[in-house]
């Protein structure tokens, strides 16, 4: 596999890196980086961490960064994730700003632990540590029960102060999202999987409406629907599918969709394959719409779809 | 009447849907089973996810009818953890209808 870390990479315009991606040769990987600048979102960073974890430090050829904001991936503690060697000096005050490094989180345990730490890493609010424990409670949750892969998920994030925004990037190198959905669901491809995944009440668990004991297919659609009411983006990558949540302007009337097709998005379907998958959402923290609000909307959209479904399966009169 | 306590297991975020899970088949289930009304007391709780609450109490609702929500009482709820419950509920009741 071979990774680059461009100048640029966050979700706006993530999809060239991500075409740049080479998936070929899954035992080994290869990190190369501009020279003169990286400035990624952290969803790029927990995607090159994913990958030297699955390969192992042996695997990873790592080329020398030169840019000069290389010292970011050390405070993000990329290269002490992976085990490879760096000589990348950092100060000791240097200013990183608020940010969560880069974190595995193998257990539940871990991630309840987790979650109460991260809150004041980032200086939040009360309301809006309730929106990004939510997020990431869910999505890490998501990789702890349906990835299968022993090295977890793997999550950093941080806070622009230029935007007032946190942006939040969870990856795994698991089974993918086609894998697991198509367990109880049909899906031709991973754009199909990925397009039910995000439908309210549709879990790879069970075919059944109301899902099992454990899971009721709602996590990712809460998140795309928290992405949605704040006008910010939600990434969504796995296998060679590529869901994109754009940003909407102010002025447009919100409303939530339970198809996430429905939405103002771009996506593709011929992606190089992600052996896993990938998630990056960005928060805007000054137009966080107040959660209780948020789940207003989510609560009448959730019953139409489950309505709508359940109209679709219900048997009709034969007229002959 | 039972009365459990969910800041005590599972704190003032309630995200662990394994805690959820232990409450539901070691104290809610067994205690409505044995024809005891519920208390779920959820002071001190300022937020939950949607994953906790459905591995609560789904269920509950799937197995016992929505009958059996006359026999839990949500106490000291916000908003947020209000609406959260109300969805959860719903939607179990909508796709058992």
């Amino acid at each position: 596999m071979r990774i680059h870390l461009p100048n640029s990479a966050f979700l706006g315009n993530i999809d060239p890196f991500i075409r740049g991606f080479d998936p070929s040769q899954p035992d080994r990987l290869e990190i190369t980086a501009n020279d003169k600048w990286i400035a990624v979102h952290p969803s790029v960073i927990s995607m090159v961490a994913a990958l030297g974890l699955k390969v192992g430090p042996a695997g990873i050829a790592c080329q020398k960064f030169e840019a000069r904001s290389s010292h970011y991936f050390v405070r993000m503690g990329l290269f002490k994730l992976l085990g490879i060697p760096t000589d990348i000096a950092i100060t000791e005050h240097e200013p990183a700003g608020r940010f969560i490094p880069l974190t595995q989180i193998r257990t539940s345990d871990e991630l309840t632990r987790f979650i109460t730490e991260m809150i004041p890493l980032l200086h939040l609010e009360a309301e809006q540590a309730k929106t990004i424990g939510y997020i990431v409670s869910e999505l890490v949750r998501n990789v702890l029960e349906h990835a299968e892969t022993m090295h977890g998920a793997i999550l950093c994030a941080q806070y622009y102060n230029k935007s007032n925004s946190i942006r939040i990037g969870i990856a795994d190198a698991g089974l993918g999202i086609r894998a697991t959905i198509t367990r109880s669901h049909s899906a031709e491809t991973d754009l199909d999987a990925i397009r039910l995944a995000l439908m309210p009440g549709i879990t790879g668990t069970t075919r059944r409406e109301g899902g099992t004991e454990q899971n009721a297919g709602a996590g990712l659609f809460f998140i795309k629907s928290i992405a949605s009411v704040n006008r910010d983006f939600f990434v969504i990558y796995s296998g060679a599918g590529f869901y994109k949540l754009l940003k909407k302007s102010a002025g447009r009337r919100l409303r939530l969709q339970a198809d996430p097709f429905q939405d103002r998005h771009s996506s593709d379907g011929n992606m190089p394959s992600w052996p896993g998958t990938v998630v990056g959402v960005d928060i805007t923290l000054n137009q966080t719409e107040e959660f209780s609000r948020l789940l207003d909307a989510i609560r009448e959209t959730y019953s139409s779809a489950v309505s709508e479904r359940r109209k679709q399966r219900s048997r009709r009169p034969r007229f002959t | 009447m039972k009365r459990i306590d969910v800041f005590e297991h599972a704190g003032a975020f309630a995200e662990n849907k394994d805690v959820a899970r232990d409450l539901r088949l070691k104290e809610l289930m067994p205690a409505l089973d044995r024809d005891e009304d519920v208390v779920l007391n959820f002071e001190r709780v300022e937020a939950v996810t949607q994953s906790f609450i459905h591995a609560l109490i789904s269920d509950l609702l799937r197995k016992k009818g929505s009958a059996v929500l006359d026999r839990i009482e949500f106490r000291s709820c916000n908003d947020t953890v209000k609406k959260i419950i109300t969805i959860v509920v719903d939607y179990m009741q909508d796709g058992a209808g």
